[in-house]
């Protein structure tokens, strides 16, 4: 019996008195690479970035490995989008991947030799080390992810959140992103992913959470990611619940 | 004050003459605002201080109208209360309703400072003393009025402040770049960004006296925006911009005797940005225009070489002369008189009046440059799609900026296609046995 990475009980989340996530309800067991796709505005980086306490939660409850995100900040890693940052910002991409050790630093201590060390680590695993002292603007999109990816990976979590670490990547950086996942899966760290490609979902995935608004389904790959549950997630019929959710939207608009 | 306060500035500042006392207070002031303004900057917040500094006009009046004299720390007090309120009022009005941000702080910024003048105006008449105050210093800076008590407030403030950069740069620095990376990790964001918007208040809110309401906030973006042009590190962006605040300071009011100190100081400032505009390396205008001259430069010798290449291909490997004529036929040129001139220079090509000739050194580099464009316009047609016809023009735009590496992949890839034209430029044969030097042959053969 494998353990539970991650857990969701009964979430809902709104923005602006709108209703975003919806009554989510799902387990995520250890060691799983995992994708999390759905339509535009299903709420994808909202189910992120509620797993990570960064926007209030409505109802429900969110557990890592059984306890509350709070006390376990240091198990988790978070690859956000590439547009969330200006990327005119003066640091290094060195500097950036040291950001990852900030949270096992604390308070008051500078980064050292065992941090430096760490990141140089890191920035050899995503192959980017070359590229230590450049200013982060100089660099590529791709390049960019993998800088994300070496912070992430600086945070030596067990279980990392990534908002769509493919898009807008050369298809190098996107073999190179993937292999890296596979060799995280591999010593049992468990991954989720957001993800908006759906024909590479069964190449790259074990589970697979599909998402609109409600949680359509979430399983592994072979008997969740069915034409039947992506009808539901993508298109077709709206069940009552989802016309009542259309009318508040237009009414809060 | 307390009662240690003033015999600190008896023992120190008492001493310094008026002039000494402005200079070290526009230093100090220059100084921290460009610490404290880069981190505004950097988060797009200048607006705030520049809010900051209007709306803390009423709370100066009133704050006087209260004490009924000038004491420079009841006088902040109020002035950063009212600075506080109208950064209340924005977020609410954005809250509430669907105003913007900027038109938001406009709204508040100009319905602050529209009260403060008016109530200036009533201080300012006979009966109520404000004109003795020189509580209009307020509007345009005075630094001239400034009081040892007042020099020991701001380098207190100035030395706390500095302090509080020092030691949470990290934590500054993560929450600036990445809010919610940030956050995810654990880290409080809303109190660090307090303590960011509130270091940047007290920095306002102490410098209105000495430089005006109206140029406060030039205080805050120039020296951080200078800095920028410098560096690429935020620690060494704060020493620049600390650096260039405090020398526009003291320039600024030596510069501007007789004439309206802050304005002067602003100006001093913005004398140093434009400076760094044109003069910075990489970043600079100047530096840009050279870098963009130089590329042009390159790849019209580059074009040069390729066309006497292609003109001369039939009769390859003999280097034939060309009538420049045919050159002008073959192709555009700008300026084609000084480009010869250049290739001559460089040993490329061998060229008088009416005919130009490469040189064996302008044949190899030829070879190479047209070997390296059909390898492009190949990789074009085959991978990318475009039309034949279309080709050339692309790969004129990129090929100068191919790399040995990316060469070295297309060679292989036509290789493999078996379409890699076969263009070796001409080599002489060797003049001796190859594998021996003559010096070292031994008298038999083998």
């Amino acid at each position: 019996m494998s353990t539970t990475a991650f857990e969701i009980h009964d979430m809902t989340v709104a923005y602006h008195r709108r209703p975003v996530l919806w009554d989510i309800d799902l387990q995520i067991p250890e060691g799983k690479l995992v994708g999390i796709v759905g339509p535009n505005g299903a709420g994808k980086t909202t189910l992120i970035k509620a797993a990570l306490g960064l926007v209030p939660l409505a109802s429900g409850k969110v557990e890592i490995y059984g306890k509350s995100y709070k006390d376990q900040r240091h198990l988790v890693g978070y690859v956000p989008q590439r547009e969330s940052v200006d990327w005119d910002f003066p640091v290094t991409v060195r500097d950036v991947v040291l950001m990852g050790t900030y949270g096992q630093l604390g308070w008051f201590r500078r980064p050292g030799k065992s941090q430096y060390a760490v990141a140089d680590r890191c920035l050899q695993e995503v192959g980017i080390q070359p590229l230590a002292n450049r200013q982060i603007r100089q660099l590529s999109g791709g390049q960019q992810q993998r800088v994300f990816l070496a912070r992430a990976l600086a945070q030596d979590a067990q279980l990392y959140f990534l908002d769509e670490p493919f898009s807008g990547v050369d298809a190098a950086t996107e073999a190179a992103i993937f292999e890296l996942l596979q060799s995280l899966r591999s010593t049992s760290k468990t991954v989720l992913v957001v993800h908006h490609d759906l024909q590479t979902v069964r190449d790259y995935f074990d589970y697979v959470i599909l998402l609109n608004m409600r949680l359509v389904a979430c399983g592994p790959v072979e008997t969740t990611f069915t034409n039947e549950n992506l009808q539901k997630t993508y298109g077709g019929r709206l069940t009552i619940l989802d016309e009542a959710a259309e009318a508040m939207r237009q009414h809060a608009k | 004050m307390t009662v240690d306060q003033p015999v600190i500035a008896a023992l120190f500042f008492d001493g310094l003459n008026l002039s000494q006392k402005v200079m070290f207070g526009t230093a100090l002031l220059g100084g921290i605002s460009g610490v404290v303004g880069s981190f505004a900057v950097l988060r797009g917040r200048s607006l705030v201080g520049d809010m900051l500094a209007h709306a803390a006009l009423p709370g100066v009046c009133l704050a006087f109208l209260i004490m009924g004299s000038r004491n420079m720390l009841g006088l902040s007090l109020g002035a950063l209360l009212s600075g506080l309120l109208a950064i209340g009022m924005v977020s609410l009005l954005v809250h509430w309703t669907r105003t913007k941000e900027d038109a938001a702080i406009g709204i508040v910024l100009s319905t602050f400072y529209g009260m403060g003048v008016v109530l200036l105006s009533i201080i300012q008449k006979p009966h109520i003393g404000g004109n003795k105050a020189g509580l209009d210093s307020y509007l345009f800076g005075e630094p001239g009025n400034m009081l040892s008590a007042d020099l020991v407030l701001l380098a207190v403030v100035a030395a706390v402040l500095l302090v509080i950069v020092f030691t949470f740069f990290k934590e500054f620095q993560l929450v600036s770049f990445d809010n919610d990376f940030a956050r995810s990790q654990g880290w409080p964001t809303l109190l660090l960004d307090l303590a960011l918007m509130a270091s940047l208040a007290v920095v306002t809110i102490v410098g209105l006296p000495i430089v005006g309401i109206i140029l406060m906030a030039a205080m805050i973006i120039i020296p951080a925006s200078t800095a920028r042009f410098w560096t690429n590190r935020l620690h060494i962006m704060l020493l620049l911009a600390g650096a260039f605040g405090a020398a526009a300071g003291v320039l600024g009011t030596k510069l501007g005797r007789g004439l309206p100190a802050g304005a002067a100081i602003v100006l001093t400032a913005t004398g140093f940005f434009v400076l760094s505009l044109l003069l910075a390396p990489g970043r600079g205008v100047v530096s840009r225009v050279l870098a963009e001259v130089q590329l042009r430069n390159r790849i019209a010798r580059e074009h040069l070489l390729r066309s006497l290449y292609e003109l001369s291909e039939s009769d390859l490997p003999k280097r034939i002369l060309l009538p420049i004529h045919k050159l002008r036929e073959y192709r555009h040129w700008r300026f084609l008189p000084k480009l010869l001139a250049g290739a001559v220079e460089s040993g490329h090509v061998e060229s008088d009046d009416e005919t130009v000739k490469l040189t064996p050194l302008g044949l190899q580099r030829a070879a190479e440059l047209t070997k390296a464009h059909r390898l492009w316009e190949m990789y074009l047609v085959q991978h990318a799609g475009i039309a034949a016809d279309h080709v050339d023009r692309d790969a004129d735009d990129v090929e100068h900026l191919l790399t040995a590496s990316l060469l070295l992949e297309l060679e292989h890839e036509l290789a493999a296609e078996g379409r890699l034209p076969d263009i070796t430029p001409e080599v002489p044969d060797s003049p001796h046995e190859l594998g021996t030097d003559p010096k070292n042959t031994p008298s038999s053969d083998f």
